[in-house]
């Protein structure tokens, strides 16, 4: 499995990618693959501001549903709306076309606890 | 996720399982592959081609003796007297309070001779129940330890598995078996059995060939486009099916008549809460289990609350996924009677929100 090592990630199994002070956040390789086949995304927190690690939706595989927890505090800025038409992205390509939701980061201090590639890599046994 | 790895028993196949990078889980204390290429892919392969799953998890016990079809009957809900040699019967075995102890297949060997199949995770539970009841000097021998059982399911799996054995495989119909030599093993039971609605045949053989037999059935179906196959699509395939799946469709605490079962149930002898299961036939029973589709966006899941128009509590999900091969959310769900007719709307509580949904009938899926 792939944890790129420019991203960032949680203990929840999702990865931040900073552009300035918006973060791009998704699943992890590993999340995806636990989960298996994707069906869809439950994202109803656009426009809302979240604390961190609050649910900002939900995702159903086949077999099985998990919540999402937003990453880092801020406002839900913009959901992709290619999940939409196309989860199945999210287990084929978790970094890139299958990115979620779009966050304006509230503190730029909350980055210092999120993880590494290497330390997300131990957390998983990977 | 943690595991406690002493406690996990393997099959003979586990380590096969690793090797060909299927993702692993505990289910009913054995190391079993959950998915292999992914749960869509596998369960396409089986409805489309043919699939392989390692259920040797499964409890398998010998009853020998002139009394065995006396106790089977006593402890069985269906009429086991109607089999003949190479027969086998889907059954149940009710406990004293009207609910089910399991759910299990009946293979009648010989006149004297008859193998039980039952569920992994009531191997034990079953073991006891039975051998409480048998008061007339019945042989009882637990083969699980020692027996692998694959099920080779899919249109193409009696092309494939027929390179392997002498034996007429179109001779073998639905619900009948054939005890033989098969990839050059002898006393393999090839059975016209499985839990897929995709046809196919399961094989019951020691665990000293499995190695040997799984190898050679892949070659067989390399043609066929053969896959290794996951429990995970083995749930869905058998949902789609309406196959009732013991520990979430029904319990202890669920009668074979609420549960649809009544086709298992003969009053034609006297077996275990037939009181019961008589006057609930007769006078009906309060709740049924049924097939249920989504209509609004939504997937059920076991344990959801079923509710009606107003909000009021009618029942509870007890199967629930999305179909790989109707490609819609489908589930089953114990409702109260009245509720209980196709085409009745219903509404399913997921995250507090009730989703419109309706009863169908089973099976979901038709070839």
């Amino acid at each position: 499995m792939n944890y790129p090592g420019d991203l960032l990630y949680t203990k929840d199994h999702e990865w931040v990618r900073f552009e300035n002070n918006v973060a791009i956040a998704g699943i992890t390789d590993f999340a995806q693959k636990e989960l298996g086949d994707i069906v869809y995304l439950d994202i109803t927190s656009l426009n809302e501001t979240l604390n961190r690690e609050q649910v900002f939706g939900t995702i159903e595989a086949v077999k099985t549903v998990s919540d999402l927890f937003i990453p880092v505090s801020g406002t839900v800025l913009e959901i992709n709306q290619k999940i939409n038409d196309a989860p199945e992205l999210v287990n084929k390509d978790p970094y890139g076309e299958g990115w979620i939701i779009k966050i304006k980061a509230l503190h730029e201090d909350e980055k210092k606890d999120l993880l590494s590639a290497d330390a997300y890599k131990k957390l998983i046994g990977a | 996720m943690s595991t406690t790895a002493l406690a996990i028993k393997a099959t003979a196949l586990s380590q096969k399982h690793i090797s060909l990078g299927a993702k692993m889980v505990e289910f009913a204390g054995y190391n079993m592959p959950v998915s292999y290429s992914g749960l869509n892919d596998e369960h396409a392969c089986v409805r489309s081609a043919m699939g392989v799953f390692d259920v040797s998890h499964m409890g398998e016990f010998i009853l020998k003796g002139e009394n065995a079809l006396d106790l089977i009957q006593r402890v069985t809900s269906n009429d086991a007297a109607v089999l003949t040699d190479g027969k086998i019967q889907y059954s149940c075995l009710p406990n004293d309070k009207g609910g089910i102890v399991d759910d299990l297949l009946v293979y009648r060997i010989d006149e004297k001779t008859y193998m039980l199949v039952v569920n992994a995770s009531n191997i034990e539970k079953d073991w006891n129940w039975i051998a409480k009841h048998n008061t007339k000097g019945v042989d009882m021998k637990n083969i699980s330890d020692q027996t692998s059982l694959l099920a080779v399911q899919g249109p193409k799996a009696i092309l494939a598995l027929q390179k392997l054995t002498d034996i007429n495989l179109s001779e073998i119909p639905y619900y009948t078996f054939k005890k033989g030599k098969f990839n050059g093993i002898d006393n393999v039971v090839v059975s016209n059995t499985g839990y897929t609605g995709a046809g196919g045949f399961e094989l019951y053989f020691e665990n000293e060939v499995a190695d040997k037999m799984w190898n050679a059935i892949f070659e067989a179906g390399k043609e066929f486009g053969i896959k290794p196959i996951g429990l995970g699509a083995r749930d869905t395939l058998r949902l789609e099916m309406g196959f009732c799946l013991y520990g979430n469709d029904i319990d202890d605490s669920t009668s074979p008549i609420e549960a649809g079962l009544g086709w298992i149930t003969k009053f034609t002898k006297e077996f275990t809460s037939k009181a019961t299961f008589l006057e609930q036939k007769e006078k009906g029973v309060s709740r049924k289990l049924v097939g249920i589709e989504m209509i609004d966006r939504g997937i059920p899941r076991h344990d959801y609350e079923v509710v009606d128009a107003a909000g009021n509590t009618i029942g509870k999900v007890t199967s629930g996924t999305q179909s790989p091969s109707l490609n819609k959310a489908i589930g089953m769900a114990y409702v109260k009677t009245e509720f209980a007719k196709a085409d009745t709307e219903i509404f399913v509580k997921i995250r507090d929100k009730a989703i419109k949904a309706k009863v169908v009938k089973i099976p979901f899926y038709k070839q």
